[in-house]
């Protein structure tokens, strides 16, 4: 019995493991190759103690420890304190990404599409899709652990011991694995691909969100993220294995569930329950606007609120900055100069610029929605009726356009509402409100530039979110990798002005919004010059 | 009248040619057959029709209008039912129906309710709990709820039960009784055959044959059972004649249309016990085109 409900899974775990023959080595390199370089740039950037001393002054600021975590060693800030500090959270986090979206792929998604049907008719177990899944990603993951983990020790480097590197390496991919799980459960629960990914990621975030919250109020709060659990390894300073072993175990358990639930469902079915619905269209349904709208509802409202949970959960720590600030010098070096100007303000900018690249992942979303709508060959329907081309196009952008500045306005009042409550002297909702808004036109661009690749290169439209996770990793780490301008320079974020620090340079706004218009219109020209796919 | 035109219709996808010189036309207050083994064209022609695909060359005109420009224009009087119908998980069929008769323009709710009833659907179901047959009837409520002047059909029926296709038919019949047309695309040769005035087949990308459903089975064979006093002496001599079988000491075999009355002649000499001539189905003749040049496909 125990047996047929795994049948075959291994030879399925081969078919898996070929479909993602590049995309998982893609992944895989990715993350190995980026911990590497940034493991041998390091001890270069901060070549003596003495430079890591300072370095280690500025991380003992609770923003920091809000973004990046607890520093740990920072009284002794080796090369390997150093590298897990600033590193371990977010390649964390790229392997947690990686779980969600190649377990999506293989198990709701293959569900979704009759993929498993088929494979379900053949000789294979009820089990086996599930299982194959999560032995895969979990193998991906061990390979993760050890490459990263011996590359790491081979460079040498004195404060990084093999116990330490490979500790290093198997945070990483237990996180992968964690994720891996908890999606496959997800899997189970919701009955669709979008659902399943909406609540992964939900759940990355929220973990993301304790995590920073435990970190500088309560220690024990941070234990209940996984985030902020592996974080306890404290790799490099004192090695603790029990977070990885203890991140292994829940994982199994919420496997066993998931399998468990898988066997009890049927297929295409999920746990969320469907109600019958109306007989009759709204009136506000019946356009390709309100259709699109409708079909984004709940993301849009779960995006909403989710802002305004980041925006306060950010400017909660504005307060603790505050008296932090006013007591360190060496902090100046970080922040940009600016007269007459408190350092909260000064820091503040920073937080914008990344609520404002987070709050464009929602912004995209809605306006990649029409390329999924295409896949799913369902815009045929819109456009064999009397809808033009522009029309169904328009649709979707001008979701996204005007989602901007009212996901904008949310994180603004989340921060404002936290500053003015834990702040001694607190920032102006003017002052907010001008940071804010000012980063919209990148925002806008980076719309345009899906609608611009939708238009003319509808396979690559994912280019947008490596470009959005550029431009993340740019203003996120740009200034503690002491990256060249010319990087920051190539993201649109880049170019918009600091304010309070800097003016607000009018012209320089208008030609931002301007490449954003040119870019959707030229988006929409190719739209409706193109072979339409379904 | 001709209301749709499609003249040396050519489709390159990068280097595959899939379609390679087609030419359809229908006319007013005709049902036309769209016939062709898979992968012969049939979607790709109605989608350039339709105006979601552009065509490389040669012109596809509906209401005398080009169907790649015009597209909002002709789709107010163009009612589509795809053969892959995927409808959004989490609205109803009736919010489908209602969208979809709205965004062509036009709104019958006495229409729509007789319909729904018709096909015997539940509309307040949410579409990811349809049936492959359910969802098909979402789309054909929304097809015949609206008032239009052509409708295009890419195997409309490949879901629905014998009953379902039987309600199906009598919309279709009716449709036309009213003066419109219908482009109907389909591998059920036996509802082609009731329902069109002609047909066309294609294959490979081209158009092999054309007409109504007289004309083509004049260019075919007749089957013919036959039963004689005395045995036939030379039958396979006979021009025109081919294909001969004896089971149970009948003969069976097949006539070329334009050398019937030689063969008829030739047979009654040997004086004729039992004889029956049937027709050629649709389905012989698509068998017949397949055939030739090992199937295509
Ligand atoms: N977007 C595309 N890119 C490349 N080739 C395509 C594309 N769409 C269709 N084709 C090819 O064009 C040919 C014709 O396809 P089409 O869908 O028109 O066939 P069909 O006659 O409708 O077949 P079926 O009876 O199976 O529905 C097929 O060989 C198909 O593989
Ligand atoms: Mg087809």
């Amino acid at each position: 019995m125990f047996r047929e409900l795994y049948t075959n899974t291994g030879k399925l775990a081969g078919f898996i493991l070929r479909k993602d023959r590049i995309r998982l080595p893609v992944w895989i390199i990715s993350i190995v190759v980026f911990t590497f370089l940034i493991a041998s740039i390091l001890p270069d950037l901060y070549a003596t103690g003495a430079d890591r001393q300072i370095m280690a002054e500025t991380m003992k600021n609770p923003a920091i420890t809000v973004m990046l975590g607890p520093g740990y060693g920072l009284d002794n800030y080796t090369d390997g304190a150093m590298m897990a500090h600033f590193m371990l959270l977010f390649s964390a986090i790229a392997t947690g990404i990686m779980g969600i979206l190649l377990t999506t792929r293989h198990t709701r998604e293959d569900e979704e599409e009759g993929r498993i049907e088929m494979i379900r008719s053949l000789p294979v177990g009820p089990l086996s899709p599930l299982a194959a899944t999560i032995l895969n990603i979990t193998l991906a993951n061990i390979v993760i652990s050890l490459v990263v983990g011996f590359s790491l020790y081979s460079l040498g480097l004195e404060d990084m011991d093999l116990g330490g590197c490979l500790l290093y390496g198997a945070s990483l991919g237990v996180i992968g694995i964690f994720f891996a799980a908890l999606t496959g459960l997800f899997a189970q629960l919701t009955s669709n691909t979008r659902a399943t990914i909406g609540y992964s990621f939900g759940f990355l975030i929220l973990a993301y969100i304790i995590r920073g919250i435990g970190d500088v109020e309560n220690e024990t709060l941070s234990l209940i993220s996984p985030l902020g659990l592996i974080l306890r390894t404290q790799v490099f300073v004192n090695n603790y294995w029990w977070p990885v072993f203890l991140t292994l175990g829940i994982s199994v358990i919420i496997f066993g569930i998931s399998l468990y639930l898988n066997s009890i469902r049927d297929l295409g079915a999920g746990f969320i329950p469907t109600r019958p619905g109306k007989r009759n269209a709204s009136r506000f349904l019946l356009s390709p606007l309100g259709l699109s709208f409708r079909l984004q509802r709940t993301s849009i409202i779960s995006w909403t609120i989710g802002m305004f949970i980041l925006g306060i959960s950010y400017g909660s720590i504005l307060g603790d900055l505050e008296g932090f600030l006013n007591t360190s010098g060496i902090i100046q070096q970080m922040i940009p100069e600016g007269e007459g100007l408190s350092l909260t303000e000064r820091f503040m900018t920073m937080l914008m610029t990344i609520l404002s690249i987070l709050g464009t992942i929602p912004a995209l979303m809605y306006v990649l929605k029409l390329s999924y709508e295409e896949k799913r060959n369902r815009t045929e329907y819109l456009l064999s009726k009397a809808v033009s081309r522009n029309k169904v196009i328009g649709s979707y952008t001008l979701i996204a356009i005007l989602a901007v500045p009212i996901i904008q306005l949310m994180s603004i009042l989340g921060l404002w509402f936290a500053a003015i409550s834990t702040m001694d002297d607190a920032i102006t909702f003017n002052t907010f409100f001008k940071a804010g808004f000012v980063h919209i036109p990148a925002m806008w661009i980076m719309v345009g530039l899906a609608v611009f690749l939708i238009g003319y290169f509808p396979e690559h439209v994912s280019l947008t979110w490596l470009y959005l996770g550029y431009a993340f990793f740019v203003v996120y780490l740009g200034d503690m990798l002491q990256l060249p301008d010319w990087m920051s320079n190539l993201s649109p974020f880049g170019h918009i002005p600091q304010v309070p620090i800097e003016e607000v340079d009018i012209t320089k706004i208008f030609i931002l919004v301007l490449i954003s218009i040119v870019l959707t219109f030229s988006g929409f020209i190719g739209y409706s010059k193109r072979d339409i796919q379904g | 009248m001709a209301i749709l035109k499609v003249n040396n219709l050519i489709k390159k996808f990068g280097n595959f040619t899939a379609l390679n010189g087609v030419d359809l036309e229908v006319s007013q207050g005709e049902i036309y057959g769209f016939i062709g083994p898979n992968g012969a064209g049939k979607t790709t022609t109605l989608r350039i029709l339709l105006g979601i695909l552009k065509a490389t060359s040669g012109q596809a005109t509906i209401f005398g209008m080009d169907a790649w420009k015009d597209t909002v224009k002709i789709h107010k009087r163009v009612a589509y039912v795809p053969g892959e119908v995927n409808l959004w998980p989490n609205l109803t069929g009736g919010e489908v129906i209602d969208l979809f008769v709205k965004l062509r323009g036009s709104n019958n709710k006495r229409r729509r309710e007789e319909l729904i009833e018709r096909f015997d659907l539940d509309p307040t179901k949410k579409c990811r709990t349809y049936s492959k047959g359910n969802r098909q009837k979402v789309a054909l409520i929304a097809a015949f709820a609206s008032d239009a002047d052509l409708y295009i059909l890419d195997e409309p029926t490949s879901g629905l039960d014998p009953l379902m296709e039987r309600v199906f038919q009598e919309y279709v019949t009716e449709a036309k009784k009213e003066g419109k047309s219908i482009l109907l695309s389909s591998h059920i040769l036996s509802e082609v055959e009731r329902l069109c005035d002609k047909v066309s087949i294609i294959r490979n990308g081209k158009i092999i044959e054309s007409g109504s459903l007289e004309e083509l089975r004049h260019l075919t064979r007749t089957s013919v059972v036959l039963d004689t006093k005395e045995p036939i002496a030379d039958l396979g001599k006979v021009k025109g004649v081919h294909n001969i079988e004896r089971k149970n000491n009948l003969l069976y075999f097949h006539v070329d249309s334009d050398q019937m009355d030689e063969v008829m002649k030739y047979i009654s000499q040997f004086g004729i016990i039992k004889l029956e001539v049937a027709p050629p189905t649709l389905e012989d003749l698509f068998m017949r085109h397949y055939k030739v040049d090992g199937g295509g496909h």
